[in-house]
């Protein structure tokens, strides 16, 4: 009786705490069946990429067709699952030099506002959290797509892009003078809930 | 009769067991030494991937060197302890020994898991690869980095001992401790 009682009430909380946000619908990253991706690639030497990945993270987002300029979104990242398919620079990046995972074991984005342009294009402003190191970033983002999937889900994707200098957060490894900016890329599809 | 040279016998060392003993010898110091060396080398210093790949096949070599050396020990006969009526220092160098041992199985294993946690091989100088065993796991290569790190330190004080120890039974207790692991002694 009494934990009906509290479930009923908690479920009250959170239907008025959903319709405080305007009816938008709310998402969660899709890790399970993993089709969310936070990427990132920076120049070997000035003559080639070098891609790689966060493997562990979550996160949620809210949107709402009707009013675009209102969607946020949450994602945090282990930054121990850092994967760039090598197991000894994997160690290093982990390391001191670059992510210090013992001491910043996670990254964060929160957004703080979203700009829709023309063309399901927009821009992204948040705040990364990265090394300790809080600063204000902007992702170009793209509306890939949203619809019905086969399995009586809804599914929005997004792709947003950014770069940045990896001293602004605090690495300054030298890795040479075509290497000091990240290109980093979070490619997320949300089921809503 | 005159006996093997090459094998030991109850009261002195032959060629191989002393052979394998400062072979190794040379090859874990000079492994240490390029270890401490090569971890603090800068992306673009000539030496950053050399370093790594020859510490790496060396340390190949010398997990299969420890593997036979440690076959001669067991199926060789094992020289007496030199006074074994000091019961304090004959128990001081067995455990001294014994730890050597098994701090090298655990530096060349743990050397091992920090290259492969990935399934990528061990490349030796191009000769063969040795391959990765396990499945990948980051969470366990990073461990083996911090064992091989640690282990590597108390290696290197055990050899210190080691190595002092030699020196005292040589000028202050004047035996043969020393003077058998340099040559073969007449039995």
């Amino acid at each position: 009786m009494k934990m009906k009682t509290v479930a009923l009430s908690l479920l009250l909380a959170s239907g008025l705490s959903v319709s405080q946000l305007a009816l938008a619908d709310d998402y969660k990253l899709d890790i399970k069946g993993m089709h969310s991706f936070v990427q990132f690639r920076i120049q070997h030497l000035g003559y080639s990429w070098l891609y790689g990945r966060f493997n562990d993270f979550d996160g949620q987002f809210s949107y709402d067709e009707k009013a675009p300029e209102k969607a946020s979104v949450n994602v945090s990242i282990k930054t121990t699952s850092v994967d760039s398919n090598h197991a000894e620079r994997d160690k290093h990046l982990r390391g001191e030099d670059f992510l210090d995972v013992d001491k910043f074991p996670e990254a964060t984005f929160k957004s703080t506002a979203y700009k829709p342009g023309s063309d399901g294009k927009a821009s992204l402003e948040g705040e990364l959290t990265l090394h300790g190191v809080t600063k204000p970033i902007t992702l170009d983002v793209e509306e890939v797509g949203a619809g019905k999937d086969p399995w009586g889900g809804f599914r929005r994707g997004f792709i947003g892009t950014t770069t940045f200098a990896l001293a602004d957060f605090g690495i300054d490894y030298n890795l040479g003078p075509a290497s000091k900016e990240v290109e980093l890329t979070l490619s997320v599809e949300g089921i809503k809930q | 009769m005159h006996s093997n040279q090459w094998l030991n016998t109850k009261d002195r060392f032959g060629r191989v067991s002393i052979s394998l003993h400062w072979l190794m010898a040379v090859v874990l110091i000079g492994l240490y030494l390029l270890g401490l060396y090569m971890v603090d080398l800068g992306y673009y210093d000539p030496w950053y991937h050399d370093s790594l790949s020859i510490h790496k096949a060396v340390g190949i070599l010398a997990a299969i060197l420890l593997v036979i050396r440690y076959l001669w020990v067991r199926f060789q006969p094992r020289p007496m302890h030199l006074n074994p009526e000091n019961s304090v220092n004959t128990l001081m160098a067995k455990a001294a020994h014994a730890l050597l041992y098994l701090f090298m199985f655990v530096l060349m294993i743990s050397g091992y898991l920090i290259s492969t946690a990935k399934g990528q091989g061990i490349d030796v100088f191009g000769l063969f690869e040795f391959p990765a065993l396990l499945a990948d796991s980051a969470e366990r290569g990073e461990l083996a980095g911090d064992v091989h790190d640690w282990v590597a330190t108390g290696f290197i004080v055990l050899v210190g001992l080691h190595t002092a120890a030699s020196l005292l039974h040589h000028f202050v207790f004047k035996d043969n401790t020393l003077l058998r692991m340099l040559r073969v002694l007449k039995s």
